[in-house]
């Protein structure tokens, strides 16, 4: 094999630095899975349609099958693993198991990255505002109904906390 | 689904990545966002011996204003920065005011202007604002810099006037006039799908409120995004009506020639260019369609 074809890679998973050597070819998200065993990024379409592999890149959300695991290289992201703290959940996870925000629970992962990148943002966010920010997420169970009103109401929990 | 192997290069700098893709030009791509590159590679309809990320390239990304106050914006600028940036909200509304309709947020995050119109699909929209735009694009090799126009970039269906060794780095939008407004309408069965037809038009107003020019782009309803000469002539010999808008679909939907698909036959592309062209053109009554000079 060409040498250039394998590379070596160091970044921050979920607050932890990890060094590996990855095949060019070789997906983020497939990586993720793969080599450092986070199976919650879920694989559904695998071209970028149907947003359940969703992490967040820094601060923002990003396909993992749409980018190779090289091109992490030096990168902080944030896998659904890396959400809740010292095993307790997020104010949104609690938030859509609240609201049955999930059924089957396959996509979940995408929606749960997806929001918690756009709260961070949009800490205030109207509903259409809501569902254009999910509107990159495919859910064959819910009716995105819960899902939505579980973000909305993640997005009140955490203003009245903040008082 | 996994894409074929290949050689990965990550150049720095420009002059590195120019020297790359001319030494590789005849079996190597050059990977930007990857939004639509990367599937191509999965789904196995492309396998270049070698990929050249330009993610890494200094200086490739960014937007800022020209001397004569038009809009330059760097071909590894992010959709997602465009979409947030006051100084394009400023020199370019119509950029902004797009945005929304390109994709999803995740693929808007990661996706590239210069990816994008390198790519050139039919339905995609930047192709068709920098076309209505008159936009100008800027490709480098290590021969140099030439400028093409965007009438004369996009030249059929995943096809552009970028040679094999040539990077696209920069698209230049000209300086937004006095008295300009903007509209811009698709359609797509889902929201941030690719448009089944869609329509960008600019119209310049002069003093007395008259059509001075008009620009009005169809885009999804052939091979390459179309600027409709004779509708836009008619708009200055008339004026803006309701009659002539209509007119203006009813011309468009004679000039273009689009083709039967899995998302839409041809008589409907039609019927439905008209409509997004007069829906386009009636957004341009409102104030908030305006500029700069607003």
């Amino acid at each position: 094999m060409n040498v250039s074809t394998r590379h070596e890679i160091t970044l921050t998973v979920n607050g932890k630095t990890e060094t590996r050597t990855v095949e060019s070819r070789t997906t983020a998200a497939d990586f993720l899975r793969d080599d450092l065993r986070l199976t919650g990024t879920h694989l559904g379409c695998e071209h970028g349609v149907c947003g359940a592999c969703t992490i967040i890149v820094g601060e923002a959300s990003m396909r993992s099958c749409l980018m190779f695991a090289v091109q992490l290289d030096g990168t902080t992201i944030t896998t659904v693993e890396g959400l809740a703290q010292n095993g307790k959940m997020t104010v949104l996870q609690e938030s859509f198991r609240e609201h049955h925000a999930l059924q089957c629970g396959f996509c979940t992962a995408g929606f749960l990255t997806t929001a918690t990148a756009f709260l961070k943002e949009t800490p205030d966010p109207t509903a259409d505002e809501v569902r254009e920010a999910l509107s990159g997420n495919i859910c064959r169970c819910t009716g995105y109904i819960p899902i939505v009103e579980a973000v909305l109401d993640a997005a009140r929990t955490i203003k009245a906390a903040k008082g | 689904m996994k894409p074929p192997p290949f050689a990965y290069f990550a150049p720095r700098s420009l002059d590195e990545a120019v020297k790359l893709i001319d030494e590789h030009q005849d079996d190597g791509k050059l990977l930007s966002g990857g939004q639509s590159f990367v599937p191509v590679l999965s789904l196995r309809l492309a396998s270049p011996a070698t990929i050249i990320d330009l993610n890494r390239v200094e200086g490739l990304g960014g937007a800022s204003e020209m001397p004569d106050g038009g809009l330059r914006v760097r071909g590894l600028t992010r959709h997602r920065e465009i979409e947030l940036s006051p100084l394009v909200a400023r020199l370019n509304p119509l950029l902004t005011g797009t945005m929304p309709h390109v994709a999803h947020v995740q693929i808007r995050n990661r996706g590239t202007t210069g990816g994008s119109c390198s790519h050139a699909d039919p339905a995609a929209e930047m192709p068709a604002i920098a076309l209505t735009c008159d936009a100008d694009f800027v490709l480098t090799s290590v021969t140099g810099e030439r400028v093409v126009p965007a009438g004369e970039f996009f030249q059929g269906v995943f096809t552009t006037a970028l040679e094999a060794n040539e990077i696209l780095t920069e698209i230049r939008y000209p300086a937004w006039p006095k008295g300009r407004r903007w509209g811009f309408e698709e359609m797509a069965r889902r929201r941030g799908d690719f448009a089944i037809v869609g329509s960008a038009v600019l119209v310049d107003f002069d003093e007395a409120g008259r059509c001075g020019a008009a620009k009005i782009t169809i885009f999804g309803a052939g091979d390459i995004p179309l600027r409709i000469a004779e509708a836009e002539e008619m708009l200055v010999a008339k004026g803006l009506t309701p009659e002539t808008m209509r007119e203006a679909g009813r011309i468009t939907s004679a000039a273009i020639e689009p083709r039967d698909d899995l998302h839409a036959s041809a008589d409907y592309r039609r019927d439905v260019s008209a409509v997004m062209v007069r829906r386009a053109l009636e957004q341009t009554a409102s104030p908030l369609r305006t500029g700069v000079a607003a």
